[in-house]
């Protein structure tokens, strides 16, 4: 399959997932109804259900996990390493606690962006935090462990907000935002982080051309014609902006950021550029998917959607870590 | 007729001295060898010429300017550059990596133009690398891996050429298999400057040689110019004897002095 039938089918499948997601709800709808109110009708409410609730949920799960997706697969083509992701390298901890932070001081109140705002800024900090470390080490097992001591130090300090936290209430706000969930997300939640999201694609996107050259490694990227600096920077800025308008609309989510990319890399003939696109759209339906298992799912209360991908996505972060060879270390 | 040229380059990092007072010249038509011990300053050298490192005093110019005012995509039309072998990050397939030479002509992969194709299928040809073309890179042996980062190099179809160390950790067949692409590139008009550390390599394939140690070029030019034992060993430690016959040299490295 070429690169732009796969694109092709990805889009297919991620427009049916949307529409599969609508016909799930606490409110009783037969699929009949449903497929009224998205041809425009049907009465009133159930034009709400479907337009105000449902798929608003389904499509902040879908840009969430483009988003994460991208970033990804962005943060791999940079480091030139399977297992870069916001998740494992604490970018999306720390825009976790950015998001946190301004909770629980009550700024989130003052001025609507203040939440993108603070998570934007925690993830771009961890990335460009993890983008220094790349230039001084070429040891991959140590850039992983600089990921991961960011990503506990995050956690750390989410705990220390969470034992200062005034009231249960903000307790439970934060734990929400631990866990990542994408429940009773609205259409002005969607459209406040949009921005942040589009300009940080649209960024990396941008920057797919040099990640194909980072195959080569740094040095030879160079010798073809990279710029260098102004590559780390771009993959920097967008990753921040992408991963952290994603945790500010569902926190944190790992995982999905390393699966995707995965799967779809031997069909891209292992090019950066080209995994970026279907990365990002199987990374969304990927996380539509497990946003309809955790309604799907008979427990009493409902799963975290971030519960879910870390039960997928931890095993399979082990499993290629054991495919790597230890030649590239 | 292409030139890159450096003039008394002195690199220093704090207060290490790593290249002092270095000029050479690198045209058109010739097969330039660098020579010199670990640690001599070679790369050093090479990366403040191409504008990659920043110069302590001196001045690197391609054709009369500076090289480090060239934006990187200007630099890599006009010289190719290839660092000392790394491990590629993705197992993509050859003809992937021989067209990420022509990066700098905007070509992405997966939709060359046509321009960029034709560049990517002469390298692949000259670089005996047709048979190749649709391999996963990781499944090359070393000396295919050479020759694959050769064409990627001659893709760019950059006048000039500098090669870091190509020929390390290959075999002795592999070896001239690269010196002899290289020196085929400088045949059809090419100028390429190679480092490595094979004297009597070298002095088969180069046109002229540069010793390099301690940061500073000791001597620049032909074999006949510069090509002797007492040069040997002031350059290595090493004791050797130095026979020529004709165009014939014969370098027998005898043990440490």
């Amino acid at each position: 399959m070429t690169a732009s039938g796969l694109n092709l089918a990805l889009v297919t499948t991620a427009v049916v997932v949307l529409v599969a997601a609508c016909f799930l709800g606490t409110t009783p709808m037969g699929a009949p109804r449903v497929l009224a109110a998205f041809l425009g009708q049907s009465p009133v409410g159930d034009s709400l259900v479907v337009w105000q609730i449902r798929l608003p949920r389904a499509l902040a799960a879908f840009v969430v996990g483009v988003a994460l997706g991208a970033s990804g697969a962005a943060m791999q083509g940079l480091l030139r390493n399977p297992l870069a992701e916001p998740g494992v390298l604490g970018v999306s901890a720390s825009a976790s606690l950015g998001a946190t932070f301004v909770l629980y001081y009550g700024f989130a109140d003052a001025w609507g962006y203040t939440v993108p705002v603070a998570a934007i800024s925690g993830a771009s900090a961890a990335s460009a935090l993890i983008a220094l470390v790349a230039v001084h080490t070429s040891s991959v097992v140590t850039l992983i462990l600089v990921g991961v001591g960011l990503s506990s130090f995050a956690g750390a300090a989410m705990s220390l907000l969470m034992n200062l936290a005034p009231n249960p209430f903000s307790l439970a706000d934060m734990v929400n935002w631990m866990l990542g969930s994408v429940a009773n997300r609205s259409v002005d939640d969607l459209v406040l982080a949009a921005p942040f999201m589009a300009i940080g694609l649209a960024i990396l996107f941008a920057t797919r051309r040099g990640l194909s050259a980072l195959t080569l490694g740094e040095e030879a990227a160079v010798g073809v014609g990279l710029n260098l600096r102004r590559q780390r920077l771009a993959v920097v800025l967008g990753t921040g902006l992408a991963t952290g308008a994603a945790v500010a609309i569902a926190g944190a989510i790992g995982f999905v950021g390393i699966i995707a990319p995965h799967i779809v890399r031997p069909r891209v003939g292992h090019d950066p550029a080209r995994s970026l696109l279907p990365s990002a759209l199987l990374a969304g339906v990927v996380l539509v998917l497990a946003d309809i298992a955790v309604r799907l799912s008979p427990t009493s209360s409902e799963l975290k959607l971030g519960v879910v991908a870390a039960f997928i996505g931890a095993p399979v972060f082990i499993w290629i870590t054991l495919q790597r060879r230890a030649i590239r270390d | 007729m292409t030139e890159l040229c450096t003039k008394n380059v002195t690199v220093k990092v704090g207060r290490a001295i790593l290249v002092e007072a270095a000029s050479f010249t690198l045209r058109s038509g010739e097969l330039v060898a660098m020579l010199g011990p670990n640690g001599a300053g070679k790369t050093t050298l090479l990366r403040a010429a191409l504008g990659l490192g920043r110069l302590s005093a001196g001045s690197a110019t391609l054709d009369g300017a500076a090289t480090a005012r060239l934006s990187s995509m200007e630099r890599a039309r006009r010289v190719g550059y290839l660092p000392q072998v790394r491990p590629l990050a993705w197992p993509n397939t050859v003809r992937d990596v021989v067209a990420l030479g022509r990066f700098a002509y905007g070509a992405a992969l997966g939709r060359l133009r046509a321009r960029d194709a034709e560049a990517v299928d002469r390298a692949v040809a000259a670089c005996d690398l047709a048979n190749l073309a649709h391999r996963r890179t990781d499944t090359l042996s070393g000396g295919e891996l050479a020759r694959v980062h050769c064409a990627r190099a001659f893709a760019a179809e950059a006048p000039l050429l500098i090669a870091d160390e190509p020929t390390a950790a290959l075999d002795l067949r592999h070896q001239f298999q690269v010196m002899g692409l290289l020196r085929r590139f400088v045949d059809v008009g090419g100028g390429v400057l190679v480092v490595l550390h094979d004297v009597g390599l070298a002095v088969r394939f180069a046109d002229r040689l540069i010793w390099m140690k301690g940061g500073t070029i000791l001597a620049d030019g032909s074999p006949e110019e510069t090509l002797t034992a007492d040069r040997i060993r002031t350059v290595y430690g090493m004791h050797a004897r130095v026979e020529r016959q004709g165009a014939e040299w014969s370098v027998q490295i005898e043990g440490v002095a």
